[in-house]
């Protein structure tokens, strides 16, 4: 068992002196789930890696230089999140692409902020993440959770005009996360105001309580969180109150069948749905590349992560140099082609131009409005 | 005191209320006959509306008006239900009717899961469209946004439907019967009531209650789902209860009680604990009242 563990020491210090030797390749770390129950979530991720810094070596690098990957496993763990960071950063990262799961990047996160180092999660959708301040090195090409909530409630007050909105959810966390956020927008914004926050119960056998309550709260936009069982049955139950209202809702009822069930009733209903990025070429290119290496459909997060990786190297590459702050303004100032879609990152971190587009139902489909 | 709000929660109230009613009925009748909760009640009202849903799709296809729809979905409903009622009853709860007061309560339960996966292998686990059957009416055109066709039509079938069922118990000989086994099933056989006939009519009416039900407010909300039983029947049981379980006025009187209680809940206070409104409820009426409104309280014999 000694003599095995001193090979193992043996081994990793030539891996490092192999390291030091070449000390000229620019080291970006991949950390997240890669194996345990969430390995499903972090592999694409450091398939989306290899592919870029493949394509991107083998076309002579960064400036001359090679890129090399770094790849921590932390499982999704926050206690071992902090060690790969740790880790990633004596073994001379520049930038790190991940971690994947909220929890972990969390934990890592203090990690990174102390050593300046850039941290770009393909995955994380908690919002403090950026919306604390606490980070001014990390960056996502993700949505974050509110961000659907902020698009309706922005979409209601910006381009319906809405000054009276009733918010309304399924009691779940889903729903209620979602109706939470956009009471805080709406309220924080002050252009209109929330005049019914209500939970509804999922499964009631009608809801011509609610119905009249949004009719005596005067309401011009009904924001609903939740899933397309209860929508369906609100929007069909406004409709025989004669309530006339806009219905705003999520990517619970941006959903086909919330269409077939509630019929003609759906017409005229707004919900946000995940932007659809599979016509773009760089995305059909990217997931072609990742069928003819790896034999198989990329899983999840890849155009994210394929995305983010991209951002970064050209981040690098315009910046012409590894330092942290110069790395931070090319991301900031840089737009960059990526899997989806034109992006640059704001003054907190979220990518812009990538997210949640707000589609509504016109002749029995989903036709994206803005 | 703005009236019209409180009338337009009254009228949403009185339509929740004849639903609950209407299923709470086949409850209350089962317990009053053999003092068994019949649990897979709520997945006939399910299937009530399964039927009613393939029935309306074959006869829209068809052509016909939905008028003719859905009094012939009903009728279909209603048939169809009872048979699965008097099949349930042969089935589940007879083998077991000397077997003590727990067995058959469980054999309940399993007859609703097995009602439920039934559904979901035969049909589907999805949520289906129900078509609006129920036509506008030009006369409740004015008043649509209060009380509107669907909320018509369901008040008036539920009060016909109860008001029939009290002539036939009060003043026909099988309804005389039937009183006589909800009271005491040994006398009333003695005197030459056949027990098993009135137990099978028993199950027989409350499911085809229950299927109407379910056919009429498939079409009020507009989708069925192989769990809307579940929800609607724990609702129904509650004013089984609350009205005094064994007592079909008693059912009547719960289920509008329920149902008026939890839209004023909704509309005064918050449409978040409309559920807690209605269990609290029942709590109470269980520690101060727990032989409901109309029930008699029992003597126990030493």
């Amino acid at each position: 068992m000694k003599g095995r563990i001193s090979g193992l020491v043996i081994a990793a210090s030539l891996v490092l002196l192999a390291g030091t030797a070449m000390a000229d390749t620019i080291k970006i770390g991949v950390a997240g789930a890669h194996s345990g129950d969430l390995a499903s979530y972090g592999l694409p991720t450091v398939n989306a890696a290899k592919l870029v810094v493949d394509e991107v070596n083998a076309k002579g690098g960064i400036d001359g230089k090679q890129i090399e990957l770094l790849i921590q496993d932390e499982e999704c763990k926050p206690e071992k999140a902090t060690n790969a960071a740790t880790k990633l950063i004596s073994d001379g990262a520049v930038v790190v692409l991940g971690h994947i799961c909220s929890g972990a990047t969390k934990a890592a996160l203090p990690i990174y902020t102390e050593a300046k180092l850039v941290c770009m999660s393909p995955s994380a959708t908690n919002p403090e993440l950026t919306q604390s301040g606490q980070y001014p090195t990390f960056f996502r090409t993700i949505a974050s959770d509110d961000a659907q909530a902020t698009l309706g409630a922005e979409f209601a007050i910006n381009t319906l005009g809405a000054k009276k909105i009733a918010v309304l959810h399924d009691k779940g966390d889903y729903g209620k996360g979602y109706a939470e956020y956009a009471q805080q927008f709406i309220t924080d914004g002050g252009a209109a105001e929330v005049v019914l926050f209500e939970g509804v119960t999922p499964g009631a056998v009608d809801y011509s309580a609610v119905v009249q309550k949004i009719r005596k709260s005067e309401a011009d936009v009904v924001m609903f969180g939740g899933y397309h069982p209860e929508a369906s049955k609100i929007v069909a139950q406004l409709k025989k109150k004669r309530v006339e209202v806009k219905f705003i809702s999520d990517d619970g009822v941006k959903d086909d069948t919330f269409i077939k069930v509630a019929g003609a009733d759906a017409e005229g209903v707004y919900a946000s749905g995940p932007q659809d990025v599979s016509s773009l070429e760089m995305n059909k290119a990217a997931r072609a590349a990742h069928v003819a290496k790896f034999n198989a459909e990329p899983g999840a997060f890849f155009d994210n992560a394929y995305a983010a990786i991209q951002a970064l190297v050209n981040a690098i590459d315009k910046a012409d140099s590894t330092d942290s702050a110069k790395i931070m303004e090319a991301l900031r100032t840089e737009n960059v082609d990526t899997s989806v879609g034109t992006i640059k990152f704001d003054a907190r971190g979220d990518a812009e131009g990538v997210g949640f587009s707000m589609y509504q139902v016109q002749g029995g489909k989903y036709v994206v409005v803005q | 005191m703005d009236w019209q709000y409180l009338a337009e929660l009254f009228l949403g109230g009185l339509t929740r209320g004849s639903i609950y009613a209407l299923i709470a009925i086949g409850y209350t009748m089962v317990y009053g006959i053999i003092e068994l909760i019949n649990f897979a009640h709520g997945e006939i009202y399910m299937l009530g509306a399964f039927t009613g849903l393939i029935v309306a799709s074959v006869l829209g296809i068809l052509g016909f008006p939905p008028a003719q729809i859905l009094i012939l979905a009903a009728l279909a409903a209603i048939i169809y239900c009872a048979g699965y009622g008097y099949t349930m009853e042969k089935i589940a709860y007879k083998p077991l009717r000397g077997a003590g007061r727990l067995s058959p309560l469980i054999s309940a339960i399993g007859m609703s899961l097995f009602l439920q996966n039934y559904i979901i292998l035969a049909q589907t686990s999805d949520f289906l469209p129900f078509p609006s059957l129920i036509p506008e009416f030009a006369f409740l055109d004015p008043v649509a946004h209060i009380f509107g066709s669907s909320n018509f039509v369901i008040v008036l079938t539920s009060s016909v439907s109860m008001a029939a069922l009290t002539v036939f118990i009060k003043y026909t000989k099988m309804g005389k019967a039937m009183r006589a086994t909800a009271q005491n099933r040994k006398m009333a056989m003695l005197l030459g009531v056949n027990a098993d006939k009135i137990i099978s009519i028993t199950f027989l009416l409350g499911s085809s209650l229950a299927a109407l039900g379910g056919v009429l407010i498939a079409s009020h909300v507009g989708m069925v789902n192989f769990a809307v039983g579940f929800l609607a029947g724990i609702k129904a049981f509650t004013a089984a209860v609350l009205g005094g379980i064994g007592s079909i006025p008693g059912a009547m009187l719960g289920g509008l009680f329920l149902g008026l209680s939890e839209s004023f809940a909704t509309g005064y206070i918050s449409s978040d604990y409309e559920d807690v409104f209605a269990f609290t409820l029942l709590v109470v009426f269980l520690i101060f009242r727990p032989s409901g409104i109309m029930g008699k309280a029992k003597v126990e014999k030493v």
